[in-house]
């Protein structure tokens, strides 16, 4: 059957995913919508690491280093969302295009 | 219909969901649409886990993305946007490079991905019966991992810290 999953499915999936998230993170004025991109492009890499561990005899590893991706990712998000909320006070708007210093 | 073929007619729904919402995330004009996309690619990127024996990290997902950055980044659009002014759409600069480089990227990473002899090891059959996979990683990270264990714990109490420190409001201004 031609159609018969493997792994070269699962990376297709995440290299468009991952262009996806890159596109959101170039084009989109909104921080938020950055970090958005952001979550998507590490989606996709975990992706890639579960597929290399799935069709690799059942290897454990690549699910250890998608928990650490998934951990460093929540942090990201939480400091890049307080960082975003002070830019917001400082310059009320967070447009990426119009902050350009560190201080008002 | 045997169960190859069920894990294809599911692995494609899964494939469709993500991408086709994970589109809407990226392409949608409203920041608000933008945010409850991301639910629905979390969502098929978690049944993209399941389908790769990976039930723990599945859960962990849900858990993690749904459950607690999902909640972030709606707070985050909540609060960054005046709510009074019509500007709750978010605009797109530089969209013609950023096209170029998106789809070169993507071309690169497909061609790489489709032509690349991939070593792979064990059963190639798309359906195995294996073991939850909770115990090997609670043993692993208590064993080989035992120092990335550690240091992630730092590192989510620095976040924490941090996170709290930046986004406080200070008392007045003098």
């Amino acid at each position: 059957m031609a159609l018969h999953v493997t792994l070269q499915h699962f990376l297709i999936v995440s290299a468009i995913l991952f262009s996806l998230g890159l596109f959101a993170v170039v084009t989109r004025r909104n921080a938020i919508m950055v970090l958005m991109g952001i979550e998507l492009i590490l989606n996709s890499a975990n992706i890639n690491f579960l597929a290399f561990s799935r069709y690799n005899a059942l290897q454990i590893d690549g699910q250890m280093a998608a928990i650490f991706v998934i951990i460093l990712a929540a942090a990201e998000a939480a400091v890049g969302l307080a960082i975003v909320l002070n830019i917001f006070k400082n310059f009320n708007t967070v447009n990426v295009d119009e902050i350009s210093s560190m201080k008002q | 219909m045997n169960s190859v073929q069920m894990f294809d007619i599911i692995f494609y729904i899964l494939a469709v969901t993500v991408l086709l919402s994970a589109g809407v995330v990226v392409f949608s004009r409203n920041i608000v649409y933008s945010a409850f996309s991301l639910l629905f690619t979390f969502f098929g990127v978690a049944g993209l886990y399941v389908l790769l024996n990976a039930d723990f990290l599945a859960i962990t997902q849900l858990m993690v993305y749904v459950g607690g950055i999902l909640v972030l980044i709606l707070f985050g659009v909540m609060l960054t946007n005046k709510v009074v002014s019509v500007d709750i759409k978010s605009g797109t600069l530089q969209m013609i490079p950023a096209t170029i480089l998106a789809a070169a990227v993507a071309g690169i990473l497909l061609s790489v991905f489709l032509f690349t002899n991939w070593m792979t090891s064990g059963s190639d059959s798309a359906v195995q019966t294996v073991k939850t996979t909770a115990p090997k990683i609670g043993e692993a990270l208590i064993t080989t991992h035992a120092l990335l264990f550690e240091v992630a714990s730092v590192v989510l109490l620095v976040a924490i810290i941090g996170a709290a420190f930046i986004a406080r409001r200070e008392k007045t201004q003098q």
